[in-house]
């Protein structure tokens, strides 16, 4: 562990993700530019939210990655292993034991209490990037609250497919103020932006970084006649039987057989070890033997 | 210089750090909530909050301003050995370090309608910390919190500027708490 400096990154990088992350805090909602470094992995992988975890963990935290919801894909186990190996982190797939999560792309369906905090990944943080490809424009419409666009763009889908069809990164405002990109997380999981813990938000290539304090007031924009709806696929977890979470769609076979289960692998895990089976499942103790 | 400037910085950096700046980004999230912390003893009259503030914040890239109560030779040795940060005017600082009467709110920076992070943070020595006085809410505070601040007014006039605005740490002995510009204060 004495090969890299505590957290893989230099103090001085450290001190300058800092004082982003102190005025993301301030301004709820509002992107910081920051000097992202490369990091060992090529950017769209989570180099934000790296930085940004790097910037907060300390010794004693115990450490979760999750990637859609799941702890052992690829992206999850070599970020958590890189923590392992640069910052000597105790590290974790239990949402419950976790300090410090970093996230890509979803909201763990355990509520988050107020000694935990989650870091984003984020690929684009300009919720107003697709509407509008130039930064100089897209920070003068953040400077003067001007946001008529997305509700176009909202409206455009309700005028196209009857509904809004946004399902993911769905654009929130952050206590009344900022437009923000909550990141790709399925609009399912917006309402529960609003949380006890801490939400950091780190886009690498991007450059930016952003923030949600606990409490802070996040709204999903809609309209009056059509309000926002945390959708989910209409089926119960085919492993645990969960109702209440968010599922993946998985192809079992080649005629046309399909599966649902939960995305956050550890509350289906743990919703087994409580003894819950779905429909396609089998008791835990047997999947394990 | 004398050899005192060269004493009280974090005995191991990193760790040290790490440790201060999860408690300040945890004050700074939960306005009104104090922390503790430790690791840094600078020169008196500073406090060791402002001092490990400093050492966890601050670096060549961060111009810092100096109220009249802590602009002494010592401290301006102790905070140039350690952090190499360069003394400004109140107009050109990122951070700013004095007892409440030493700064005058007007003259630093509150950050553009487009860059509103441009702007000053003031660590500011209190002789008292804690949860009774002003009633606090906004992000980051469930209902309200109390704090002891130096000023109702000029937390409201800061307030009225968001999203421009200053952001405040509070120091006093170990323990420091954080007010930033989206708090309500009444």
């Amino acid at each position: 562990m004495t090969d890299y400096n505590f957290a893989y990154l230099d103090e001085q990088t450290k001190r300058m993700i800092r004082r982003a992350i102190l005025k993301g805090l301030a301004i709820p909602g509002y992107q910081v530019p920051f000097a992202s470094r490369e990091m060992p992995m090529p950017y769209g992988w989570g180099t934000g939210g790296v930085q940004v975890s790097a910037a907060v963990l300390t010794p004693d935290d115990t450490f979760k990655v999750i990637d859609q919801g799941a702890d052992d894909t690829t992206n999850a186990v070599s970020i958590r292993r890189f923590f392992q190996k640069t910052a000597g982190v105790k590290v974790t797939e239990a949402t419950e034991e976790a300090s410090v999560i970093q996230t890509r792309h979803r909201i763990p369906e355990q509520d988050l209490r107020d000694d935990q905090i989650l870091v984003y990944q984020v690929p684009i943080p300009e919720p107003l990037r697709f509407l509008e490809p130039s930064e100089v424009e897209t920070r003068k419409m953040h400077a003067l609250e001007e946001y008529g666009l997305m509700h176009v763009k909202l409206y455009e889908d309700i005028s196209q497919h009857g509904a809004i069809a946004t399902a993911y990164a769905y654009p929130v405002k952050v206590e009344g103020r900022y437009v923000m990109d909550p990141s790709p997380i399925p609009k399912f999981d917006n309402p529960k932006l609003e949380m006890a813990g801490i939400q950091l938000f780190g886009a690498g290539r991007e450059q930016r970084i952003y923030a949600i304090p606990p409490y802070t007031q996040v709204v999903s924009l809609d309209f009056d006649d059509y309000p926002f709806e945390a959708s989910k696929a209409d089926h119960a977890c085919d492993l645990c039987g969960a109702e209440d979470s968010y599922l993946d769609e998985l192809i079992v076979d080649d005629e046309g057989g399909r599966m649902f289960m939960c995305s956050d692998t550890d509350y289906c895990a743990g919703r087994r070890k409580q003894g819950h089976v779905g429909a396609q499942g089998v008791p835990y103790a047997e999947d394990a033997a | 210089m004398q050899s005192l400037a060269l004493e009280g910085g974090f005995q191991n950096a990193p760790t040290d750090a790490a440790h201060a700046f999860r408690s300040i980004m945890t004050a700074m999230a939960r306005p009104g909530e104090i922390s503790r912390v430790d690791g840094a003893t600078p020169p008196a009259p500073l406090s060791v909050a402002t001092g490990v503030t400093l050492l966890t914040l601050c670096d060549p890239d961060t111009p810092v301003f100096l109220g009249k109560s802590v602009n002494a030779q010592e401290i301006i040795d102790w905070i140039t050995f350690h952090t190499g940060a360069p003394l400004v005017e109140a107009k050109d600082a990122m951070f700013a370090v004095g007892s409440w009467q030493d700064l005058t709110l007007d003259d630093f920076p509150i950050g553009t309608a487009e860059y509103p992070d441009r702007s000053a943070t003031l660590i500011v020595e209190v002789p008292t910390l804690d949860n009774t006085g002003a009633i606090l809410a906004g992000p980051g505070i469930k209902d309200t919190s109390r704090l002891t601040v130096p000023d109702i007014d000029a937390f409201q006039t800061n307030r009225q500027n968001f999203p421009l605005g200053l952001d405040f740490i509070f120091t006093c002995g170990n323990r420091l708490a954080c007010l930033p510009r989206s708090t309500r204060v009444s």
